[in-house]
């Protein structure tokens, strides 16, 4: 195990905002991690409805250590509550997803969703400011008309950097049911958003029409026998979307061949092993995140146990499949109970597509190798997160006689789950949402 | 040197200065709409500034303004495309390019858009040494930017500069024109896609087969089919450039490529411009190429595809060369035609009942009857009301070529169920056709079969229908003449005045509203105003208000003698109302009619 460590020896000090981790609020839960396209910047959604950005500090001569910590660039409400009147529904102002869209000038753009409404930010950053007025003098007081006897100009100043959000487009009345994903096309022209019954696909600069792309809601609601969970569009082919379904399987549509792609070209399932089969089979064969490889070759799913690759030329079974925390199958009956066996944990991959990353209980996460087969269970928690102090794996013991550093199942925290992870584009650095605590870990330098 | 006394009367001071330092002021006002109307006359300002502190003040610090909300810089945009003289004139128009190239990288479409259309009108003012030594250095600039805004700007630039500078800039041009055309990013890509067919005009013959067609071929071969969609745009425009005898060999290929493309949207893209195609390629190879393609389109699998074609059939048959017009019709285009009646999809059907009774003035009477007429009355039967009105509202071609008797046996049931569709808005569109119907139909037939949908329509439960009802009636009377009103309509209008339902009671008032005018004065005095003022005593104020305003509206129409005598008395009551609507109303009739 201890190959793992090599990726994660560093912890590095999280932004303070962040960390009023004794007594967080409902709100400040993280809901979703992301980084952009060169990982310069990483976005983090709360319960509250609103968007962390942070940006890598550059690398400075003074202080090489620094190199690369993450520090808050711009803060903001995204969403706001909001109540639908006409069917007396609350919507929560949580930021389900956020994606950021390929960079176009100077400024970053992102889009970020809660239930029911996609949003366009743009960041971007003001260094100028304009002086000088006519009608009133530096301190602001006003002059006597009777003495403007020449015009001014305002001169344009430097002035402190200063970054503003600003609200560009909201994407809204698509959805009548709970938008589960948003992605963006490599055409970077449109992006879909997802929700239990359908995908729709909108132009980033068409707020008024969006067009269903699929739809699976049964004429009758009583015959309903599945939802679509999550949804993403291939990384280079234009035309290519997947989406996972709470059935365990998943669908590759291709929009060249029509316009309502009901009818997939591919259908990804695993026969289901009958001796295995009992009352949780269903709910935990559930798919909650689907995600492309970088390549476009590859698709990852997360399921309640597992995590799953699948090669795109291969439908009838997985190419892989890692077992996540298998010993939490003695204890599905309490898990259902606590409606833990619901939690919806997301899945990622490192830039090269060798390794995945995913979240467990007890502010567990899990790596796989998919070259050397090996895996690793870390935890995010602050007592371990000494500035540079290595991640020590963390072994959770099944049965039989527990050793020192093991951890009996029986005593994992359920509460502290880690749903949200995200890993920089094409270096080792990994972003963890544990609650409200956000980790960055990087792996050592040289 | 107009120019110059406004500076000078600014350099007396004062009043004149005011108004000025206001607008200047508030090009920074917190207030959008407040900065807005200040950049709308942001010639004013530059006009009291001079041509020289506009150049050297108010540009610069306008470039330095591109923070603004989208519509301050579209207006900016705008502006500044007529800004030349306000700088001195074409000598100095160069120093507009500052401000323009940084609204040219703002990631708001719109805002690119209309900087690029400002470069592009003044580009035409700068001299040819301007245009080499200011403008291409910033396209130059543009095109090699490092953000894909900026290099899609740089695309709708080429074509205006081109034509004017030398042969070495031009290379360069092209050159960089080649480049974006294969640029990592579909955004360039696309912009440079929809530019290729207007550079391609600018270019010589020579170099729009040596350049211009490998790069029409790779766009329309783009991994990307929102690339390849736009090519097809490019590849008609390229096809009118080029003699006929190159046409086989340089352009059709890629043509007939993207008519069968895997992605529906390209061929949608095909069908949607087919008429545009069938125009540039000339009637030679619209017999060869275009029909076999049209019929493939229009059996496509993709409806929308279907659709698009189908919308192009009445004018693809209209430009047929004439020698084989009817022939390539009916062999060709009918039985796809006749497969479109019974499509799957509505949206196709109602594409194609839109101009399917164009066909007739093409294929003449005995064409139309044997082989058009049964499809118009499938169609007229068809389940989706949208077909139905799409035929109805078409009537006016086929009567020209047969006359509408024909098709009265059938039309009078689809009229009938869309009279009475449970979709208002369906009702509603009928309703707008029934002047017309009537037209053609004539009185005697309207009277027996159509009269008693628009009397029904009157008391429909819909706001909208019992209007539109009401300004049909009126249109009707304009049609048939006062006496058929009198005789049909009046007393059926006037009847609903005893309704129990007073929303019934209301529309009567609204007939007489529409209707005083076209039955003219005697029909309104001797049998419309008496109902009227019977209903001022009515016991719901909204009917008593409404009495009132219905007075008003056909005071004008009575002779002085009945207004003084009948309306005078009845307003003066109502305008001691106890309900202060019915009050407000009635003072305002009076007052409308000084009847005070």
């Amino acid at each position: 195990m201890k190959c793992f460590s090599r990726y994660l020896p560093y912890i590095f000090r999280p932004p303070s905002v962040l960390f009023s981790s004794s007594c967080h609020t409902e709100a400040d839960i993280i809901s979703t991690v992301e980084f952009n396209s060169t990982g310069e910047l990483l976005a983090t959604g709360d319960k509250g409805g609103r968007v962390v950005v942070f940006q890598r500090e550059q690398e400075s001569k003074n202080q090489p250590h620094r190199r690369g910590e993450y520090n808050v660039y711009s803060t903001f409400q995204s969403h706001e509550p909001e109540f639908d009147y006409l069917k007396s529904l609350e919507i929560e102002e949580k930021i389900n997803k956020i994606r950021w869209l390929p960079q176009q000038n100077a400024a970053y753009f992102l889009l970020s969703t809660n239930d029911k409404t996609v949003k366009l930010w743009k960041i971007s950053e003001r260094d100028k400011r304009p002086e000088g007025y006519n009608l009133k003098d530096e301190d602001g007081r006003i002059r006597d008309p009777a003495t403007i006897t020449t015009l001014r100009v305002p001169v344009v100043r430097p002035m402190d950097l200063m970054v503003e959000a600003t609200p560009r487009r909201v994407f809204s009345n698509a959805h009548t049911y709970h938008i589960n994903s948003i992605s963006v096309n490599s055409d970077y022209e449109t992006f879909m958003s997802t929700d239990d019954l359908r995908i729709n696909l909108w132009n980033l600069e068409i707020t008024n029409r969006s067009f269903n792309i699929v739809d699976i809601k049964p004429a009758n609601m009583e015959e309903l026998t599945e939802v679509i969970t999550a949804a993403e569009f291939h990384p280079h082919q234009c035309n290519t979307f997947v989406y996972s379904s709470s059935k365990g399987s998943i669908r590759l549509c291709d929009m060249r061949a029509s316009a309502l792609c009901d009818n997939h070209s591919k259908f990804f399932e695993e026969p289901e092993d009958p001796s295995n089969r009992s009352f949780f089979s269903e709910i935990i064969s559930s798919i909650s995140d689907v995600k492309f490889s970088h390549s476009g070759r590859y698709l990852m799913t997360r399921d309640y146990l597992t995590v799953k690759v699948w090669d795109l030329n291969m439908e009838s079974q997985p190419l892989e499949t890692y077992q996540v925390h298998d010993y939490l199958r003695s204890k599905l009956c309490s898990l259902y109970e606590n409606d833990c066996i619901f939690d919806k944990f997301e899945c990622v991959w490192n830039g090269s597509d060798s390794v995945i990353m995913t979240g467990s209980y007890n502010n567990f996460f899990r790596m796989f190798d998919r070259n050397t087969k090996r895996d690793v269970t870390l935890e995010a928690s602050r007592e371990n997160s000494k500035p540079r102090a290595i991640l020590k794996p963390r072994k959770v013991c099944v049965g039989g006689k527990r050793r020192k550093d093991e951890i009996s199942v029986d005593s994992l925290d359920f509460s502290k789950k880690i749903l949200h992870t995200a890993w920089h584009p094409y270096e080792n650095i990994i972003a963890v949402a544990a609650t409200n605590n956000l980790y960055i870990f990087q792996d050592k330098v040289n | 040197t107009k120019l110059d006394d406004s500076k000078m009367a600014g350099a007396e001071g004062d009043d004149s200065l005011y108004p000025i330092a206001v607008l200047i002021d508030e090009l920074r006002n917190e207030d959008v709409q407040l900065r807005l109307n200040s950049i709308k006359k942001l010639s004013t300002i530059a006009l009291a500034l001079g041509v020289e502190r506009t150049r050297t003040e108010l540009l610069p610090f306008l470039t330095d303004t591109i923070y603004d909300e989208d519509e301050v810089l579209l207006a900016l945009a705008e502006q500044l495309g007529s800004f030349t003289v306000l700088v001195g004139g074409p000598e100095f128009v160069h120093n507009l390019l500052p401000p323009l190239e940084s609204l040219a990288t703002v990631e708001e479409t719109v805002v690119r858009d209309k900087a690029v259309e400002s470069l592009r009108k003044i580009s035409q003012e700068h001299s040819p040494v301007d245009l080499e030594v200011h403008f291409v250095p910033l396209v130059k600039r543009l095109a090699s930017g490092d953000w894909f805004t900026s290099r899609t700007s740089a695309c709708g630039l080429f074509s205006v500069c081109y034509p004017r500078v030398s042969s070495t800039v031009k290379a360069e041009i092209r050159q960089h024109f080649r480049t974006l055309c294969s640029d990592d990013t579909p955004m360039v890509r696309r912009a440079a896609a929809s530019k290729l067919g207007e550079f391609a005009k600018v270019l010589e013959l020579d170099y729009v087969k040596s350049d211009i067609i490998p790069l029409f071929t790779a766009l329309a071969s783009d991994e990307q089919d929102s690339v390849r969609l736009l090519a097809v745009e490019a590849g008609v425009s390229i096809a009118t450039l080029l003699p006929q005898e190159d046409l086989e060999a340089l352009v059709m290929p890629t043509l007939r490529q993207a008519a069968e493309d895997k992605s529906w949207r390209v061929r949608y893209m095909v069908a949607d411009k087919f008429s545009e195609l069938q125009k540039a390629v000339g009637p030679e190879i619209t017999k060869t190429d275009l029909v076999p393609a049209f019929q493939n389109l229009l059996k496509d699998c993709e409806a929308e595809v279907r659709a698009a074609a189908a919308n192009k059939v009445k004018v693809f048959c209209e430009n047929l060369p004439e020698d084989s017009r009817e022939t390539i019709i009916m062999t060709h285009i009918l039985p796809c035609v006749k497969e479109l009646v019974s499509d799957t999809n509505q949206h196709v059907k109602s594409a194609l009942a839109s101009v399917i009774m164009g066909l007739s003035t093409i294929l003449g009477k005995d064409n139309t009857v044997e082989h058009l007429l049964p499809l118009f009355l499938v169609q007229l039967k068809d389940e989706c009301p949208e077909v139905r009105l799409n035929i109805i509202s078409n009537l006016d071609c086929v009567n020209e070529v047969i006359g509408i008797r024909q098709l009265s046996q059938s039309l009078l049931p689809a009229i009938v169920e869309l009279a009475e569709d449970a979709k208002w808005r369906v009702r509603l569109a009928i309703i707008e056709y029934m002047p017309l119907l009537a037209g053609q139909l004539g009185v005697e037939f309207f009277d027996e079969k159509l009269n008693s949908l628009c009397m029904a329509w009157l008391i429909d439960h819909v706001f909208a229908i019992r209007e539109a009802a009401t300004c049909n009636l009126m249109k009707l009377v304009e049609k048939f003449g006062a006496e058929w009103a009198q005789n049909t309509i009046v007393p059926k209008v006037l009847g609903m005045a005893n309704d129990s339902n007073y929303l019934h009671r209301m529309t009567t008032l609204f007939c007489i509203n529409a209707l005083s005018g076209v039955c003219g004065q005697e029909i309104t005095t001797k049998h419309m105003l008496p109902v009227v003022l019977k209903m001022s005593t009515d016991q719901v104020a909204n009917v008593r208000f409404n009495v009132a305003r219905c007075l008003q509206k056909i005071g004008p129409v009575l002779d002085s003698s009945a207004l003084q005598a009948e309306v005078k008395p009845v307003l003066e009551k109502l305008a001691t109302d106890q309900d202060m609507d019915v009050k407000y109303f009635a003072l305002e009739a009076i007052s409308v009619l000084a009847l005070a």
